[in-house]
């Protein structure tokens, strides 16, 4: 079982390989390689969830990497890398192996034509083989090494349009956000491995429950903390997200909607127990995720780019994650994760269509697309709905049980805060969909509505399979599903007992009202009109400002870098030019100057010089013959 | 132990061609050059085989020769190399063969260059060879004054100040340093404290018990003397202006190979022989590391000059290489004698694609470039890879010896540590800033016309950008023979213990 | 009775004068006469010395003879010297000839 799990790792990667170092040049044949090893991944992946149902017992191999032996009272490095098939990891290579399968298929079209399409294929192959590195991952290490290589891999793609500057600074911007939170995560599995003296998750699990400075294991576990929130872009490292919108946009499907910012909520499954341990870190994390979920919803409303919208609709989304795992769920967090997967995966190829057909991202200037784009038209508005949490979608499912568990865990503000969220994310999709889709096409002159057609089948044809999926994927954690198979997701993934889902009204009703108010309010100011949005706008100037800036982070955060960073850079600079540069050249200018003086001493005439040669003989052998320095005499 | 005598190859290679250099005609371009190479590669070719031939398991000095010279004064060409000094013969093989093909093209006056820079490198062959402690000292020398004229011939951007400055530098260090050589050979010479003869013997030296107060000072004479190759703040200001200001190829040279000197001298003779010394000195050093990781790695943001910025963050990667050797334990020693050679091998790549850029384009100055990924691809995919080398990215080499440092050096410096692990944020910037304006955004159509790296300037690039790929994704034997080599200096330690100055 | 501090006195007396023509003459043969002067009051030093502490031992006798073998070949060398420079310059003070500085 370990061996298919390293085959289907290292398929995509030999597809990179393949891509960069041989067929570069045939177009066509890159792409196929790229597909045919993300459908072997894919198969193979398939392959492990079903053996992982039948027999959910983990399987775990590893090897020594690299070790250091141990002299002093001083730990040696022991480091090794493994894989780990349990069902959590086998539900995430599934997720991933299949959007990344169902990206490239679409990207076929999408990117067609595109000069760089070889190169596309291969960071993509190269990003699928990071990311089911990390999900396969044993222990904090290889998952620090994988971590960092998704980043690379998302880097690489964000910037994929290098020769843009926008793009170029977003995927600087990408990186760098999440090197702060790594910075955190590496300080933090370098002071695990201080103390436990090993990397590895499942010994970890066993040891640091009976650690007893609780202290330190919250440091410890807020730093690894900080990890996830840079890759899942949680508050306040939010801000790389919605510019990595620079990608093409399957990547923001792929990357940035469906597998790697979750890869955030996967580490902190992963590593459940180091977090549990301390329950003001999990309140911590819940409160994170809480916030991060509001406030980017309330940043949703307002932006014009479809790509925006749904980026900041992500990072609320992950924030309703992190809400979960902080409230004690993980079975809850890794169902919102799955069905996320899906109806993301598919608002994201949605919107690629729409962009692919208009070459506009501008809401505003969009609209009455449900003619000429049917397909792409309903699979979004499925998928809307499902991400709405309307009953029965998968996304009404996943979110209920978010809802559950933070009402259960006696969260009462955050289970407010994820009710209000869920109207606010009815309303801003539908606000997008009834511009987009339905209403008025905008004059040729204005937009570019006479352009669009329905795209390729290559591209509708992931999208109606992950529409289908964001109807029914929502079941498998349901109370019907327990009831007919007797187990559910809860029963599958879970840490410590296996959750048994149940339909509560007191949750779903609120939460299912909230969403058709939502949806309805959207339908009346976008749909209707029976109010300018423009007059809305006007009427709550300053907030409406304050939400398109973003609530001036990225602002804050440049000025942050120009006057700290940057002046530290300057002064240090300066310090080393004028002070240590300075001080040596001074000495050298002082040994200079100091022989220009005493060179005139030399005369060059040689009584002057026996002059001071008697002279200075005469005095030693007075000072010798003397007491006055302790001569001879007595 | 090994039958093979390859050491004196490895070392006699470029001092006999430098030799022969000096009966060729300089007009005979390809002579001086294939000659050039003909040395490169023999010394790689030994070297690579001592690698592999050495015994991981023996561990232990191998290879060993022994030629009585001096013998009045106790001094002998003794050579012989172990899991410490056989990565870096290694590493100096390596660069110096890239470094021919670097300068392959070199048309102004390339006999002496040529001839020069294998003096160098002999060397610095000879330093990491001797086993001799007045030979080490004499080769480091050696090593250090044709630097002097390859700057200030060969050089560029005030190549007369940094050449000055550089040779005044070192050679101060080389003043102290040999301050602490005399003081041993006094004291060991005395039949009171030491073995009654003189001798500079390493395999001697270390039968002595050297008092505590005397290794407290001859540390910080080592320390002083050698950190200004290292170098070590506030010592590193010939660095810039150094690397700079030399010819590519030099450059590779004094980044890949001459800092290196100092750690290892540091290592070798300050750590192997005054343990005491060293951990009374370790939290002053672990501070000033702290200083190199950090203080650079903020000059380096506001660099213009592509060339400055890979130099700052030179020094900024040799302080992980100090922050090893102050925390003193076989992990972060492990960890600096790797970071030793992976910064090696990275840096000379470094300065390779800088100086592929510069000779084509003649400026360096990083807000002239914009787009240089549109005409030069491999050149670009070539900098990506050694820059994300240089930011510490898994699957390349740099990766592992900098987590080891940390991993070791947490243990005994937390707080330092973690002060330098936040440079992984700062080099993250600077680097990937340094590449977005060169060679990402708009295409600047002034540099339509460069040609892309193809030939011969493709034999760094993919030498050295193979060592890093293969050693990041399989470091487990390199680490052996590394840790191997550093266990009996750790020993050494472990066995003498002294309290820190705080 | 004349005993060895007159002797002294005497070489003190000759040294002096001897060291003033060295220092402050100008002429390069005065300077040369001085520092004979100047050997000289040494060597009536060493017989001296020789004659009336261990007048057994010939050393300092000897000593004398090789200050005026060591002065001769010194005055040899000093008068070429000398005259090479009068032939250049047609001039021998002492004060003139200051180029070896700086």
């Amino acid at each position: 079982m370990s061996t298919l799990a390293i085959i289907l790792t290292v398929a995509p990667l030999a597809a990179y390989a393949v891509i960069v170092f041989f067929t570069s040049r045939w177009k066509a044949l890159s792409a196929g390689i790229a597909i045919a090893a993300t459908g072997t991944s894919l198969a193979l992946s398939i392959w492990l969830l079903l053996g992982m149902i039948g027999d959910p017992t983990p399987v775990h191999v590893s090897m020594s990497w690299l070790s250091i032996p141990h002299l002093g009272g001083i730990r040696g490095l022991d480091i090794s890398m493994g894989v780990l098939v349990d069902p959590l990891s086998s539900l995430m290579m599934t997720i991933v192996s299949f959007v990344a399968f169902l990206v490239m298929v679409y990207s076929l079209g999408y990117m067609k034509g595109d000069e760089g399409f070889s190169r596309y294929f291969a960071y993509l192959g190269l990003f699928t083989f990071s990311m089911l590195g990390l999900v396969i991952a044993d222990n904090y290490f290889q998952t620090f090494v994988f971590w960092e290589l998704v980043g690379l891999s998302s880097y690489l793609l964000i910037g994929f349009w290098r020769l843009k500057d926008s793009a170029a600074e977003a995927s600087k911007k990408a990186f760098v956000t999440n090197r702060w939170g790594d910075f955190g995560f590496l300080v933090g599995i370098l002071l695990l491995f201080t103390i436990f003296g090993t990397f590895d998750f499942a010994v970890l699990a066993k040891e640091i429950p009976a650690y007893e400075h609780l202290g330190l294991i919250a440091l410890i576990a807020v730093l690894v903390f900080t990890g996830p929130m840079g890759k899942s872009a949680q508050v306040p490292f939010h801000v790389w997200l919605p510019d990595a919108m620079e990608g093409p946009t399957p990547v923001s499907a792929l990357i940035h909607a469906a597998t790697m910012v979750a890869a955030g909520v996967y580490l902190v499954a992963r590593g459940f127990v180091l977090f549990q341990s301390v329950p003001q870190v999990m309140e911590l994390i819940a409160w994170i995720g809480g916030f991060t979920a509001i406030f980017a919803a309330l940043i949703a409303l307002v932006q014009r780019d479809i790509k925006r919208i749904l980026a900041y609709s992500t990072l609320s989304q992950l924030g309703y994650m992190f809400l979960a795992l902080g409230a004690g769920s993980m079975s809850a967090g890794m169902f919102h994760l799955t069905t996320h997967a899906f109806f993301k995966a598919l608002l994201f190829l949605g919107a690629g269509s729409v962009i692919h057909a208009l070459h506009e991202q501008d809401i505003f200037r969009m609209g009455g697309l449900s003619k000429k784009m049917p397909v792409t038209t309903w699979t979004f508005v499925i998928g809307s709905l499902s991400l709405a949490g309307l009953f029965p979608l998968a996304g009404f499912w996943s979110k209920d049980e978010i809802l559950l568990v933070a009402l259960r865990e006696g969260q009462t503000a955050l289970f407010v805060i994820g009710l209000v969220t869920a109207f606010l994310t009815a309303f801003y999709m539908f606000r997008l969909i009834f511009t987009v889709f339905f209403g008025e096409p905008v004059p040729a002159e204005h937009g570019h509505g006479h352009q669009a057609h329905e795209s390729p089948v290559s591209m509708t044809g992931p999208l109606v399979l992950l529409a289908l999926l964001s109807v029914v994927a929502g079941l498998v954690g349901s109370p019907w599903w327990q009831a007919w198979f007797g187990s559910s997701f809860g029963s599958f993934i879970f840490f410590g007992e296996p959750e048994a889902p149940h339909l509560d009204l007191a949750v779903a009703l609120p939460a299912t009202i909230v969403a058709v108010l939502g949806i309805g309010i959207a339908w009346l100011v976008y749909g209707k009109k029976l109010v300018r949005h423009e007059a809305l706008a006007e009427r709550f100037r300053p907030l409406h400002t304050l939400l398109l800036n973003k609530f001036y982070i990225d602002e804050f955060y440049a000025l942050v870098f120009k006057w700290v960073m940057m002046l530290g850079g300057r002064v240090f600079d300066w310090f080393d030019h004028r002070v240590i540069d300075g001080t040596f050249d001074g000495l050298g200018s002082a040994t200079r100057t100091s022989g220009g003086k005493l060179r005139l001493l030399q005369t060059g005439r040689l009584q002057s010089y026996a002059l001071v040669l008697f002279g200075a003989v005469a005095v030693a052998v007075v000072l010798v013959s003397t007491n006055l320095i302790g001569g001879f005499a007595k | 132990m090994n039958g093979l005598h390859l050491l004196p190859g490895i070392i006699l290679a470029p001092f006999v061609a430098a030799l022969i250099l000096l009966f060729i005609p300089s007009t005979a371009r390809n002579a001086i050059r294939g000659l050039a190479l003909a040395a490169a590669s023999c010394s790689l070719a030994l070297a690579t085989l001592a690698m592999f031939t050495y015994d991981n398991a023996a561990k232990g000095l191998q290879f060993v020769e022994h030629v009585p010279w001096l013998t009045t004064f106790g001094i002998s060409l003794d050579l012989g190399v172990d899991g410490l000094s056989l990565p870096l013969v290694l590493l100096t093989a390596i660069i110096l063969f890239a470094g021919v093909f670097v300068s392959w093209k070199l048309e102004n006056r390339a006999k002496e260059f040529f001839t020069y820079t294998l003096l160098l490198v002999g060397g610095v062959f000879g330093v990491f060879m001797s086993t001799d402690l007045f030979v080490l000292f004499m080769f480091i020398e050696i090593a250090v004054i044709p630097k002097y004229v390859l700057i200030s011939v060969w050089g560029s951007t005030r190549k007369d100040y940094a050449a000055m400055k550089y040779t005044l530098y070192l050679l101060s260090g080389s003043a102290i340093a040999f301050i602490g050589l005399f003081a041993v050979y006094t004291y060991v010479g005395s039949p009171h404290t030491g073995l009654g003869y003189g001798t500079f013997s390493l395999a001697e030296l270390a039968k002595v018990n050297f008092s505590p107060e005397f290794q407290k000072w001859a540390f910080l004479a080592m320390l002083v003397g050698f950190g200004v190759l290292v170098p070590i703040f506030p010592l590193h200001r010939w660095t810039p202006d150094g690397h700079s200001a030399a010819p590519t190829t030099i450059s590779m040279l004094l980044a890949g190979v001459i800092m290196k000197l100092g750690g290892y001298a540091i290592i070798r003779v300050g750590l192997g022989f005054f343990p005491m010394g060293a951990q009374y000195w370790a939290p002053v050093v672990a501070i000033l590391a702290a200083i190199n990781v950090i203080y650079i790695a903020f000059v380096a943001l506001v660099q213009k000059d592509m060339k400055f910025v890979v130099a700052n963050s030179s020094i900024s990667h040799m302080g992980f290489v100090l922050l090893g050797i102050a925390s003193m334990n076989a992990v972060s020693l492990s960890g600096a004698a790797a970071q030793m050679f992976a910064h090696g091998i990275m840096a000379a790549l470094f300065f390779a694609l800088v100086g592929q850029v510069y000779d084509k384009a003649h400026t360096r100055n990083i807000a002239d470039f914009g787009g240089l990924a549109k005409y030069m691809p491999r050149t670009s995919a070539a900098f990506l890879v050694v820059g994300l080398a240089s930011l510490g990215l898994p699957g390349l080499f740099n990766f592992v010896p900098e987590f080891t440092v940390f991993a070791g050096s947490i243990q005994r410096f937390t707080v330092i540590t973690i002060v330098s692990v936040f440079s992984v944020v700062v080099t993250a910037i600077y680097v990937l800033w340094v590449y977005q304006r060169v060679f990402f955004g708009p295409a600047n159509e002034r540099w339509a016309g460069l040609p892309d790296a193809k030939g011969v300037e493709l034999v760094p690039i993919v030498l050295l950008g193979g060592v890093l790929l293969v050693l990041g994704v399989w470091p487990g034997p390199f680490m052996d023979m590394v840790s191997g080599g550093i266990m009996p200096i750790v020993g050494r330690i472990v066995s003498a213990p002294m309290g820190g100055i705080f | 009775m004349i005993g060895l501090t007159h002797y002294l006195i005497l070489a003190a007396l000759l040294f002096s004068i001897g060291l003033l023509g060295a220092i402050a003459k100008r002429n390069a043969i005065s300077v040369f006469m001085g520092i004979e002067l100047m050997l000289n009051s040494v060597n009536i030093n060493f017989v001296a010395f020789n004659h009336f502490l261990h007048p057994q031992f010939l050393a300092g006798q000897a000593f004398a003879i090789f200050v005026i073998v060591v002065a001769a070949a010194e005055v040899s060398v000093g008068l070429a010297i000398i005259l090479a420079l009068y032939r250049r310059r047609a001039n021998t003070g002492v004060d003139e000839l200051d180029l070896l500085k700086w």
